[in-house]
């Protein structure tokens, strides 16, 4: 219980002094997952439309591998990444590990099944209710595909905020493929692991705090900005 | 095919897991009036309206359009289907699809917001309107583009009187303006204020067709006497 308010109290701290590493802590977090997440949501999105609409031979096997993706150990992603883009692997030559980049990488692959799962889930009951109107409308599949996106934006904006809680708070694939390197690499997450393992609890607790409030934040800024609780419209 | 005709269906029949939905039918529909489709509940009215407007796959026989334009027939459901926008963009997006002018979309949304008495609430989202008002918008929106031919699905069910008359005056003058109108309906009331023709449906197959006069006052089967009356037919 001390540890906690102490980590509170630190984490007041650090706030209010406006600490400079905290600062850069946190807005290498935030860049590299809204990154991460802006790549994965171009991805996912478009894909779990064209899942519910499109009907093809191995569509189910698609879906329950996109769903199973959504399992995979960050940690082993974090692995696969760094052979991919180490000095020996395919990716190399990119000199891409420890960079900020090989983070958004590993990052985009965790993610981007969570939100193709759920954005297609959404994208499925809407599909259903719209199914007669586009057919009988006489649509292109593109034009479904873009009417249920802009229409189903709501439900969308939910999937990619599971993306970014997901993203924002993962430590094992970006300690591998980022390395934790002070001002270049370090994140809130790598840097509350390397606090608890200096024996920091109170500072440690103090960025999980700071973490929590930006994630909050973020997830309120983006659902004031696309107004999703706007009475009588969409 | 007659060039009088702009739709003629020939041998047509449906069935689904095995069994006949309807068939095998004909019908020929001439290029003005209302027609109205009457039959008891699973007479197969919707199917065939549905297979009619092309959304209905078909096993056998031939949808002959005398003009094969797609974009000139519209249908409206029974449940109506409203886009998760504002009225006023819901009216516009079947304009939109086919990248109509903004002037042209503009006038065309003012006219018909006017015209069903919706102009005051053109900017709340369609999904807080009325059962009345929903399908008041969705006829609108099915006659924006000035189709030749409006399939309708039982548009009145489960409306008060008082958006069955609003809606029948909106039918009748889209009827007065040239656009063809084929409804189905199990309202005896309804089809002897609106039909000029009349297909009586019974178990999957057009048991009779005619003027309405002639099938109102001298029906030729039993069957359809019997329905006419009020009685149950199976």
């Amino acid at each position: 219980m001390i540890d906690i308010l102490d980590g509170l109290k630190s984490a007041f701290w650090l706030v209010i002094s406006f600490d400079v590493e905290l600062w850069e802590i946190s807005l290498r977090s935030l860049r590299v997952t809204l990154t991460a997440l802006v790549i994965a949501s171009l991805i996912a999105i478009p894909l779990g439309t064209f899942l519910a609409v499109q009907r093809f031979r191995y569509r189910r096997f698609v879906i329950s591998f996109i769903n199973a993706l959504m399992g995979l150990p960050p940690v082993v992603i974090g692995l696969l990444v760094y052979i991919l883009l180490s000095r020996s692997g395919p990716f190399g030559v990119l000199n891409l590990l420890f960079t900020p980049a090989a983070m958004i990488i590993a990052q985009v692959i965790i993610i981007t099944p969570v939100i193709a799962s759920i954005a297609h889930q959404a994208m499925r009951e809407l599909w259903a209710e719209y199914h007669d109107l586009l057919i009988s409308l006489n649509t292109t599949k593109w034009q479904r595909i873009k009417t249920l996106i802009c229409d189903g934006r709501r439900n969308l904006l939910t999937a990619a905020l599971a993306g970014f809680g997901r993203a924002i708070g993962e430590v094992g694939a970006i300690m591998i493929v980022g390395g934790n390197i002070d001002h270049v690499t370090r994140v809130l997450t790598t840097a509350i692991a390397l606090e608890t393992g200096k024996g920091d609890f109170a500072l440690a607790l103090g960025l999980g705090f700071v973490l929590i409030g930006i994630a909050i934040l973020v997830n309120l800024a983006i659902h004031t900005l696309s107004r999703t609780e706007r009475e009588g419209r969409w | 095919m007659s060039a009088r005709f702009p739709l003629e269906l020939r041998q047509i029949f449906v069935r689904r897991r095995g069994k006949t939905v309807i068939g095998p039918l004909d019908l020929a529909l001439g290029a003005h009036g209302i027609t109205i489709i009457l039959g008891p509940n699973g007479s197969g009215k919707t199917t065939l309206l549905r297979v009619m407007h092309g959304i209905e796959r078909i096993n056998g026989g031939a949808v002959q359009w005398a003009q094969d334009d797609p974009a000139q027939h519209a249908f409206v459901f029974q449940s109506p289907v409203v886009l998760r926008r504002t009225v006023a963009q819901n009216l516009a997006y079947p304009l939109t699809l086919v990248n109509a002018p903004n002037e042209r979309v503009t006038t065309a949304v003012q006219d018909w917001l006017a015209r069903i008495g919706l102009s005051n609430k053109a900017e709340l989202s369609a999904t807080r309107l009325s059962g009345g008002e929903r399908q008041k918008l969705a006829i609108a929106r099915a006659l924006i583009r000035k189709p030749d031919v409006l399939f309708l699905d039982e548009p009145c069910a489960n409306l008060d009187g008082h958006a069955t008359r609003e809606i029948e005056t909106i039918l009748r003058e889209a009827a007065a303006a040239g656009t063809r109108l084929v409804m189905a309906t199990h309202d005896m009331g309804q089809a002897r204020r609106l039909a000029q023709d009349l297909v009586f449906m019974l178990n999957g197959k057009i048991h009779e067709t005619g003027t309405a006069a002639s099938i109102f006052d001298t029906p030729k089967t039993s069957e359809l006497a019997a329905f006419l009356k009020g009685d149950i037919v199976v």
